[in-house]
């Protein structure tokens, strides 16, 4: 380890030394405010670290990590999506009674795990990542304590989440039982030159990597616990969860599903592709029917996976994967700003409600006369999340489009035609109750904090700067692939 | 760099129209009508300043200075994406039709529109500027973000503004129109990466598009994209479920943009898009899309007769009256096209005029039944008269614009398929009942001496007056209209020649 190692890693040495800085804080004197400011400074400071760290790359610290620019890429973002979750956060907090401060800690915790990820190149590493990851968000999950929603909500996604990760630890033996590695590019070597001797074991192996992972990204079939946890947890958490967590766990994915060339199967490609089709359909037909828009942001996601998912079946049938990483990655971005935008809206609303969100649609009614500035924020993030033009969103898709059509995909494209269809249907059900006049029965005022809707302007300026001019990003995507 | 300006102009002044209501409940009217009539002497302004003989040139691919106006600056250089606008004669005749029918829309609401005005006029203001750039843009990935980014305020305007089922109503409008906009875009990217792996680089320009090698069968299914995109908008039969109850439900500025401009976007696409970039599929489909039209003029007319509600029956003639502009754009000759391009003005004019009829007595009577009218030329004589004057233009009487419309096309027609004009002609004969049906079921029969409505007033009639001048001038005296489109007809022709 020399001094450009640890200029390399200092995104994660930052939001370390955050966490504990944060730990003696609390030693010392309990503030949530303190704390706030704290885990924003962590942010920050590992997110301008990853900028800073550009001139080191690429570079291999360790046989356990990479640092390089996509590594340092997702950083940024996820620095991004955390400050952003912990400046809602704050003002939701700070209504609710209770000790608030371990939440900021839980935050910088879970962010790390994602950061692990993005850097992991070995199943060790990604285990790690995933294990920080999940369960600094069990308790993120259960935070507000009253209530048994967010707790039925924690154990759904605990219980489930161990199974996951039983199940690819075990894929991780079966590969390393094939291979006698656990480095993705040492895997690699050993897929490329599969026998029938040791194939089948890396391929049940490979399986239950996606089988466990696909659990993590809800994608269908593994999706069951995804409504229930986003219903029970906080907004905020909802949507860190939503653009956060399965924005790294796809981004680690993507990065193991090609150095370990995996993607030589065609059976696994088969069921990749299976998942991303089976996704897309289910997420979206079940979305249509949720009264809680919460329930509804949740099947979404699960259709957003799906499309997602195609990319990584374009990347493993081209021979030149850079369109598809390109693709996932702008997806990726749009995504996680999208969706954390909507949740953040969502937990804006929800500030002076005690101890239940305001997440039903009727809550909605009528928020285009109360707060014109709230709905119509609201309006473009769902119609960004539906893939109309001039959004982030859009380009997004277009972007899934073009890599789909370059691979010739006629089937997946097909899929993501009709889901994008249906899925009109429950965004804009979300914007027509915004638009019905207000009735009685919901809160005539609902105030929200300056700073809360600071953030959320914010979220939804950078979506339509993406969405209007998304050559910059683009650029950019490009030189670092 | 006017188109721009146009395009840009307009949005902004939807803005502007939305916070002017804080200073006056009348304001954000004045500021859409003002700004709308602003937009128009500012282009025909620089339509005039444009030497005479440019009228006459016949735009051509590989020579921008061609065309009337021409705009080009990069975009989204990654995939080779330029804002390009572009105006020939016909964008021109689309264009100001667009700006004469907003305002139309305006005035029809004037009185209507009670909530929110200022946030119905930003909608109103921002759907005629999707409308215009698809009107202009000849980059494809921009003809479609036009194409995607009018309807949203067009839904809002049926949901928010319209009637008793709105929201089924917007909701079917909205979902149709997007499924098949995918599948546009669907096509246009598997045009465009045909285009990347023959030439190298990236480009979503008509122009660079135009010229792709695709493979027949293959050039089908991606035509069918287009081709269904539009048709859906058009409405072809059977694509167009969606437009009674869109129509029906949305009030009365938003039954006239969505009848009298959005319809044509359809035609437009199929005409500047669908057949010139797919020639050889378009042909062989031909015969497809032109039974399609003739079952349209058909069953549109025959739903018409059947219908009460007469915001239902009018959008019914829609059908029917568009499938009229299906045949003549795939009977692929000038004559046919030429009336195409004449359907898509006089209909657009005549159907925004019975529309706002429709809208005028939904205000007054507070019912659109016509089992509950009767006898209301009594009530309301110069109401009867302009409502008279629009369904005699809906049935095609000679001397005004639907009828050189429709004879054009037939004309044209018979060349191509004898058969298709048979069928399609009966569609002249049902127009006039329908259209007479109407008129004797609303304003003739027993009066009801006890009713005390309201005329039309000075604002009224000033509009339909408009109108009526239009349609007789177009009927007596086409020759302009022609005359600006023949050369883009000629270059289209051309262009997919074999």
């Amino acid at each position: 380890m020399n001094l450009q190692a640890f200029v390399a890693l200092s995104p994660l040495l930052v939001l370390s030394a955050g966490a504990v800085v944060l730990m003696l804080q609390l030693a010392v004197k309990r503030s949530t405010t303190r704390a706030y400011y704290i885990s924003l400074l962590s942010f920050i400071g590992a997110g301008a670290a990853s900028i800073w760290a550009l001139p080191a790359t690429p570079l291999q610290v360790t046989p356990l990590l990479l640092a390089d620019t996509y590594a340092l890429f997702f950083s940024l973002l996820f620095c991004f999506c955390g400050a952003a979750t912990a400046a809602i956060s704050r003002d939701y907090l700070l209504q609710k009674e209770g000790q608030n401060e371990e939440f900021f800690l839980l935050l910088i915790l879970s962010t790390l795990g994602a950061l692990t990820l993005v850097y992991a190149t070995h199943l060790a590493s990604l285990l790690l990542g995933l294990e920080l990851l999940g369960v600094a968000l069990y308790a993120l999950i259960a935070y507000p304590d009253r209530g048994t929603l967010p707790l039925e909500a924690a154990i759904k996604y605990l219980v489930l989440s161990g199974a996951a990760s039983a199940i690819f630890l075990f894929g991780f033996a079966l590969l390393y039982a094939a291979t006698g590695a656990l480095s993705y590019d040492t895997i690699g070597q050993a897929a490329l030159a599969a026998t029938p001797h040791n194939a089948p074991l890396m391929l049940a192996g490979a399986a239950m990597i996606i089988t466990g992972l696909g659990f993590k990204l809800s994608a269908v079939p593994f999706h069951m616990w995804t409504p229930d946890v986003y219903e029970g947890a906080p907004a905020p958490v909802s949507g860190y969860l939503s653009a956060v967590s399965k924005t790294a766990v796809f981004a680690a994915i993507l990065r193991w599903w090609l150095q370990s060339e995996l993607h030589v199967f065609p059976s696994l490609l088969a069921a990749v592709a299976l998942l991303a089709g089976a996704s897309m359909l289910v997420g979206n037909l079940l979305a249509l029917l949720q009264e809680n828009v919460k329930r509804v942001l949740a099947y979404s996601s699960i259709a957003h996976i799906g499309y997602l998912m195609i990319m990584l079946v374009a990347s493993g049938v081209a021979p030149q994967p850079g369109l598809a990483i390109e693709a996932a990655c702008y997806y990726l971005v749009a995504y996680a700003i999208t969706t954390l935008a909507a949740f953040s809206l969502l937990g804006l609303i929800s500030q002076d409600s005690g101890d239940v969100d305001r997440d039903q649609l009727k809550h909605l009614q009528g928020l285009f006369w109360r707060d014109p500035l709230l709905a119509l924020l609201f309006t473009v993030a769902l119609l960004s999340l539906a893939g109309i033009p001039l959004t982030a969103g859009f380009i997004g898709k277009f972007y899934l489009f073009v890599g789909a059509v370059d691979q010739a995909l006629w089937g997946l494209l097909g899929m993501l035609v009709i889901g994008s269809a249906i899925s009109i249907y429950y965004y804009l059900r979300i914007v027509y109750t915004m638009t019905r006049p207000q009735e009685n029965t919901v809160d005539s005022v609902i105030r929200t904090s300056l700073s809360g809707r600071l953030v959320v302007l914010s979220l939804i300026i950078a979506m339509l700067y993406l969405g209007v001019v998304p050559e910059p990003l683009m650029g950019y995507l490009r030189t670092i692939l | 760099m006017l188109m721009l300006q146009l395009i840009i102009g307009l949005l902004l002044a939807g803005a502007v129209a939305w916070a002017s209501e804080r200073w006056h409940v009348n304001a954000p009217r004045w500021v859409s009508l003002s700004s709308l009539t602003l937009a128009s002497l500012y282009l025909l302004g620089a339509v005039a300043s444009i030497p005479a003989e440019q009228f006459s040139l016949v735009p051509s691919a590989d020579q921008a200075d061609t065309w009337l106006m021409h705009y080009q600056a990069q975009w989204i250089p990654r995939f080779g994406i330029s804002l390009e606008l572009a105006m020939d004669g016909l964008s021109l005749i689309l264009v100001l039709l667009t700006l004469l029918l907003g305002m139309i829309a305006v005035v029809s609401s004037w009185d209507e529109i009670k909530q929110r005005g200022g946030f119905f006029q930003a909608n109103l203001m921002w759907t005629l500027t999707g409308v215009v750039g698809v009107f202009l843009a000849l980059d494809l990935f921009l003809f479609f973000l036009f194409w995607e980014v009018m309807l949203v305020p067009m839904y809002l305007l049926i949901a928010i503004w319209g009637h008793e089922g709105r929201s089924y109503a917007a909701m079917k409008f909205f979902i149709f129109t997007q499924f098949s906009g995918l599948l546009m875009l669907f096509s246009i990217l598997v045009l465009a990466t045909l285009n990347h792996q023959a030439s190298g680089s990236w480009s979503f320009s008509y122009f660079d598009l135009l010229g792709t090698a695709i493979a027949p069968d293959m050039g089908l299914w991606v035509m069918l994209g287009f081709f269904l995109a539009f048709t859906v908008k058009l409405p072809g039969f059977p694509f167009h479920t969606w437009l009674p109850d869109a129509h029906t439900q949305a009030p009365t500025a938003g039954s006239v943009i969505l009848a009298g401009i959005l319809l044509k976007t359809g035609a437009y696409g199929l005409l500047r898009f669908a057949i010139p970039l797919f020639p050889e599929a378009s042909m062989a489909f031909a015969p497809v899309a032109m039974a399609l039209g003739a079952a349209g003029v058909v069953y549109g007319a025959f739903l018409a007769f059947g219908q009460s509600d007469f915001k239902r029956l009018v959008a019914y003639s829609s059908v029917s009256h568009m499938g009229f502009v299906l045949l003549g754009l795939y009977a692929w000759n000038t004559l046919a096209i030429q009336g195409a391009v004449m359907q898509m003005v006089a209909h657009g004019v005549s159907t925004a005029a019975l529309f706002m009829t429709a809208g005028a007595l939904q205000q007054r009577l507070h019912t659109r039944d016509m089992n509950r009218m009767g006898g209301l030329w009594e009530n309301m004589p110069r109401m009867g008269a302009c409502a008279m004057f629009f369904a005699l233009a809906s049935l095609g009487l000679p001397g005004l614009g639907n009828f050189v419309a429709e004879f054009l096309v037939l004309v044209g027609l018979f060349q191509v398929s004898p058969t298709m004009t048979v069928v399609a002609a009966l569609g002249l004969i049902t127009a006039a009942v329908y259209s007479l049906s109407l008129m004797q079921r609303a304003f003739q029969g027993t009066p009801d001496r006890n009713l005390s409505v309201s005329d039309y007033q000075f604002r009224e009639m000033c509009a339909m007056a408009a109108m009526v001048i239009a349609l007789v001038w177009l009927g007596l005296y086409p020759q302009p209209v022609l005359d600006l489109a023949q050369p883009v007809i000629d270059s289209l022709i051309l262009e997919s020649a074999p």
